[in-house]
C-alpha cells in the first residue's frame, strides 16, 4: 500500500528547546496511526508541525510528504489549499474550538464555503448530512444552536464533522476524547472507526493507550521529543521492546483490583441529602456512609452531580434536605462559624491543583499555612516539618522556594496532597484528582493516596468519571446518573455483576488495553 | 523589562522623583527669587527654558514645582483609591443590598464628568491646593471603586479562596491573607496609571485658578500666569506644559508596563 504521509527526520526547534528531534513515520493510505505520549513528549508538536502551524518561532527540518506534496517547502497558500480540504484537523480543546458566537452549522459551513462553489442551500443541506453522519441528534435543530448550547460530546461531534466536512484523506485528530466521559469518548472512537472504514486515514494524537489499541493500527511513542519505538498495535502492547512502553502500559488503570483495609467506624454518613438549583434537582436523596480507611468511590459522567455530592460532604453547599454528619456530629445542619474548628479533620484535593492555589504563595508559603493550624499556638512552622511534608509527598525539598505554576502538573498534584494532609485530616474528598495528569503520572499519584491512607488510616471519598481510576482506589462503589445513585455495593461486586442499565453500559464503555 | 519606551519613561519618573524630593540638587537656585532686569529671556545656557516677566527662572520653578505636582498627584490618588477600596469591598464582600446600593451610588457618580464633579466640590468648600486635591481625589473614586468591586468579585470566587475555608481558615484570615494581597496586585498597578492622570487633573485646576496660585511654582499655576503671554514668549507656557504632558505619558507607560508585566 503507498503511503499518504510520509514524515522523515523531523525534527522542530523552538530557539534552543528541541520539542521534536528526528522522528519519521508513514501513514499508508486510509490506516490509522496513533502518537502516544505524555504531555511535553512533543506528540502535539508534532501534528502542528504536519499541518504546517508550528508558528514562526520554530525552526522545522526534515521532511513532511502528503502524496507527492513536501508540506515542508509548501507556500502557505497551498498549505492553506490542503488543510480543510485534503487534511481535516480535530484539535485537542473541542470545547473552546467553536466561535461561541456562531451556530454550529455556520461553523461547519465555513470550510464549504471557502474551498467549495456548493450553494447556500446546497451547504445546509450538507451540513444536516455531515451531523447526520457524526451521529448528532436532530442535526436539524442542532445546526442552529451555539455550541454552549451543546454538551461536551456534541460539540467534540461538531467538530469532528468540520474537519470530515470535505472529505478530507487525512484526519489529524490531538487528544480527541480527553476532555469527555466514559460513554461519549466510546461514541467518538466509534465514530472514529467509522470514518477510518470509509477510507479516510487518521493521524491520533493521545496519551491513553487504552485509547489508541482500539483504533489503531500502527503506535509511535514519543518521549521527550524522541521516537522511543514504533511498530504494529499488536506487537508494541505484545511484546513492548522499550522500558518506557512497558511503564505505559502498566500505568493503564483497571488491571489490578484494590485491596482495601479493614473498616473501621463511621466517619461521615450523609443521610438523604438533596440539593437543587433552581428547578434543576442535581443531588436527590443520597445517603451514604463512610469508614475510617477505606475509599468510597462515586462514579458518574459529568453533570450527575458527584461534584456536588463533594461539595455537599465539604459543607460548602447547604443540602435543602437530609444532612451531613462528621463523626455522628452534625455538620451541614450547623452554622459556618460551628464548623471552622473541626475543618482540619476532613480536607480536599481538587482537580485543577493549579487553581486551588493562591498564585502569590510559593509552595512554603502554601504549605506553612496548611501546617500552620495543626501546630500548637504560637509556634513557628519549623524547616523540618515542611521537609518532611513534601518528602512524605515525593517531593524533592527544592520545590519549596517555587511557585506551584512553573512545576509539572504531577507535582502540582502532589503539592496539593501535601497541603490536604498537613492538618492531620481524618477524610479526605478527591474531586476528579488524576483527571488532568498523564497515565503513568495518574498511577504514581493513586499509589501515594494508597500509601498515605494506610499509613494514616485516611478516608477517602474518591471522585471520578473513570472507571479503571475507581476500581484501582476504592473498596465501595456509588454510581450517580442525574443526581440519583443508581448502584452501590463492594467494588468488585459491582464490576462482576453490573445491576442497573447505565452501570452496564458505563463498564462496556470503558476503554480496554486490547492486545 | 527590555523594551526602550518602559526603560525612558522610568528615567523620565526617576528624574521628577529626584526633583520633588530634592530639587536643590537639579536646580540650586531661589524659585521665587525675581531679577527684574532678566525678564522674558528666552532659552539660553544660563536659563535653559527661559526666563518669566518677573526675570525667574522657569527651569528652576518646573524643579521646585514638581514637589507640589507630584504631591497633589499621589495624594490625590490615595485619597480615590482609598475611597474606592472601601466602597469596592463592601460591594464586593458585603450582602446583596449593599452590593446593589453601593454600586448604583457608584454609578450616580460616574455619570458626571470627573473634572466638573471636582468643581462642584471646590465651589462648595472654596479653591485651594488642599480642596482641589481632594476634589481630584473623589472624582477618581468611583471609577476605581468599580474596578475594584469586580476584582474583589473575581477573587473571591477563587478556588484557592475556597480551599483555604476548607482548611478552616476563618474570614479574617481569608481576607487578610489571599483575597486583600490578590486584589492589591492590580490597584498598584491602578495606581501607576492614576497618578500621572491626578496630576493632569490638578494642574487643570491650578491653570483654572481653583488650585495653587500665582506665584507659588506649581506646573498648572506657572502655566496659567503665561498665558496672557503666549504668543510673544513661547517658554513660559511650553516647559510647564511639557512637564505635565511628560509626567503623564511616563507613569501611564509605566503602569502599562507594569500590567502587562502582571498579566505574564
Amino acid at each position: 500500500m503507498t503511503s499518504l504521509l510520509t514524515v522523515q527526520n523531523l525534527s522542530v526547534g523552538f530557539g534552543p528547546l528541541t520539542a521534536v528531534s528526528d522522528v519519521s513515520f508513514d501513514i499508508p493510505a486510509g490506516a490509522c496511526v496513533a502518537i502516544v505520549g505524555e504531555s511535553g513528549s512533543g506528540k502535539s508538536v508534532t501534528a502542528r508541525t504536519i499541518l504546517g502551524l508550528a508558528g514562526r518561532d520554530a525552526t522545522v527540518s526534515g521532511s513532511i510528504g502528503f502524496d507527492d506534496t513536501d508540506l515542508t517547502h509548501s507556500s502557505p497558500r497551498r498549505l492553506r489549499a490542503l488543510r480543510g480540504r485534503d487534511i481535516g484537523f480535530v484539535s485537542q480543546g473541542a470545547l473552546v474550538a467553536l466561535d461561541p458566537l456562531r451556530t454550529v452549522g455556520h461553523e461547519i459551513a465555513d470550510s464549504l464555503r471557502v474551498h467549495t462553489k456548493l450553494s447556500p442551500r446546497q451547504r445546509q443541506e450538507r451540513v444536516i448530512e455531515l451531523l447526520e453522519s457524526v451521529g448528532m441528534p436532530e442535526p436539524m435543530l442542532r445546526a442552529s444552536q451555539r455550541p454552549d448550547q451543546l454538551s461536551g460530546g456534541l460539540r467534540q461531534r461538531a467538530v469532528i464533522a468540520s474537519a470530515i466536512a470535505l472529505n478530507p484523506r487525512l484526519l489529524i485528530a490531538d487528544e480527541p476524547t480527553t476532555a469527555l466521559d466514559a460513554t461519549v469518548t466510546a461514541g467518538i472512537l466509534d465514530l472514529l472507526a467509522t470514518l477510518r472504514e470509509r477510507g479516510t486515514a487518521i493521524l491520533l494524537i493521545s496519551h491513553d493507550l487504552a485509547v489508541v489499541s482500539r483504533l489503531a493500527s500502527h503506535i509511535v511513542v514519543m518521549r521527550a521529543g524522541v521516537v522511543v519505538e514504533s511498530g504494529s498495535t499488536q506487537q508494541v502492547l505484545r511484546e513492548p521492546r522499550h522500558p518506557y512502553t512497558r511503564e505505559l502500559i502498566a500505568a493503564v488503570p483497571g488491571g489490578l483490583p484494590h485491596t482495601g483495609s479493614p473498616a473501621g467506624e463511621p466517619v461521615v454518613t450523609a443521610t438523604g441529602v438533596t440539593k437543587r438549583f433552581g428547578s434543576r434537582v442535581a443531588v436527590d436523596e443520597v445517603s451514604y456512609e463512610l469508614r475510617r480507611g477505606r475509599t468510597l468511590g462515586v462514579v458518574g459522567e459529568s453533570g450527575s452531580g458527584k461534584t456536588t455530592l463533594a461539595r455537599l460532604t465539604l459543607a460548602l453547599e447547604r443540602p435543602d434536605a437530609g444532612s451531613i454528619e462528621l463523626f455522628g456530629e452534625p455538620w451541614t445542619a450547623v452554622p459556618e462559624r460551628d464548623r471552622t474548628a473541626r475543618r482540619p479533620r476532613i480536607g480536599a484535593i481538587y482537580q485543577d491543583a493549579l487553581s486551588s492555589f493562591d498564585p502569590r504563595l510559593t509552595v512554603r508559603q502554601i504549605l506553612a499555612d496548611a501546617l500552620g493550624p495543626a501546630a500548637e499556638l504560637g509556634r513557628r512552622v519549623t524547616e523540618a516539618e515542611l521537609v518532611s511534608l513534601v518528602e512524605r509527598v515525593g517531593l524533592n525539598a527544592n520545590v519549596l522556594p517555587r511557585h506551584p505554576r512553573v512545576l509539572s502538573g504531577g507535582q502540582q498534584q502532589r503539592v496539593a496532597i501535601a497541603r490536604a494532609i498537613a492538618p492531620r485530616p481524618d477524610v479526605i474528598v478527591c474531586d476528579e484528582p488524576v483527571s488532568n495528569l498523564d497515565v503513568s503520572v495518574q498511577a504514581q499519584v493513586l499509589a501515594l493516596l494508597d500509601g498515605l491512607q494506610r499509613e494514616f488510616g485516611l478516608s477517602y471519598l474518591f471522585i471520578t468519571h473513570d472507571l479503571g481510576v475507581v476500581r484501582q482506589v476504592s473498596d465501595e462503589l456509588l454510581v450517580m446518573k442525574d443526581g440519583v445513585v443508581v448502584e452501590r455495593g463492594e467494588t468488585e461486586a459491582v464490576f462482576a455483576e453490573p445491576r442497573h442499565p447505565f452501570t452496564r453500559a458505563l463498564l462496556a464503555a470503558v476503554p480496554k488495553l486490547r492486545r | 523589562m527590555r523594551r526602550p519606551s518602559v526603560v525612558v519613561s522610568l528615567a523620565i519618573v526617576l528624574f521628577i522623583v529626584i526633583a520633588a524630593i530634592a530639587p536643590n540638587l537639579l536646580a540650586p537656585g531661589d524659585p521665587l527669587a525675581i531679577h527684574p532686569g532678566d525678564s522674558f529671556l528666552p532659552p539660553s545656557l544660563g536659563h535653559p527654558f527661559g526666563t518669566d516677566e518677573s526675570g525667574r527662572d522657569v527651569y528652576t520653578r518646573i524643579i521646585h514645582g514638581a514637589g507640589a505636582s507630584v504631591l497633589i498627584g499621589i495624594t490625590a490618588t490615595a485619597i480615590g483609591l482609598g475611597l474606592a477600596i472601601v466602597f469596592g469591598l463592601l460591594a464586593g464582600l458585603g450582602p446583596r443590598w449593599l452590593d446593589f446600593g453601593t454600586t448604583r451610588f457608584l454609578e450616580v457618580l460616574f455619570a458626571f464628568p470627573g473634572l466638573l464633579f471636582a468643581l462642584l466640590f471646590i465651589v462648595i468648600y472654596g479653591p485651594g491646593v488642599l480642596t482641589s486635591t481632594i476634589a481630584v481625589g473623589l472624582a477618581t473614586a468611583p471609577g476605581y471603586g468599580r474596578i475594584i468591586r469586580s476584582r474583589v468579585l473575581v477573587v473571591r470566587r477563587a478556588p484557592y479562596l475556597e480551599a483555604s475555608l476548607v482548611l478552616g481558615r476563618g474570614r479574617f484570615f481569608r481576607v487578610t491573607r489571599h483575597l486583600l494581597p490578590n486584589v492589591a496586585g492590580s490597584l498598584f498597578v491602578l495606581a501607576t496609571l492614576g497618578i500621572g492622570q491626578s496630576i493632569v487633573w490638578a494642574s487643570s485646576l491650578s491653570y483654572l485658578g481653583l488650585g495653587a496660585v500665582p506665584p507659588a511654582a506649581e506646573w498648572g499655576a506657572m502655566l496659567s500666569a503665561g498665558r496672557t503671554y503666549i504668543s510673544s514668549f513661547w517658554w513660559l507656557t511650553f516647559f510647564p506644559g511639557l512637564f505635565i504632558v511628560l509626567t503623564a505619558a511616563a507613569t501611564t507607560l509605566l503602569g502599562r508596563g507594569l500590567q502587562e508585566r502582571v498579566r505574564s
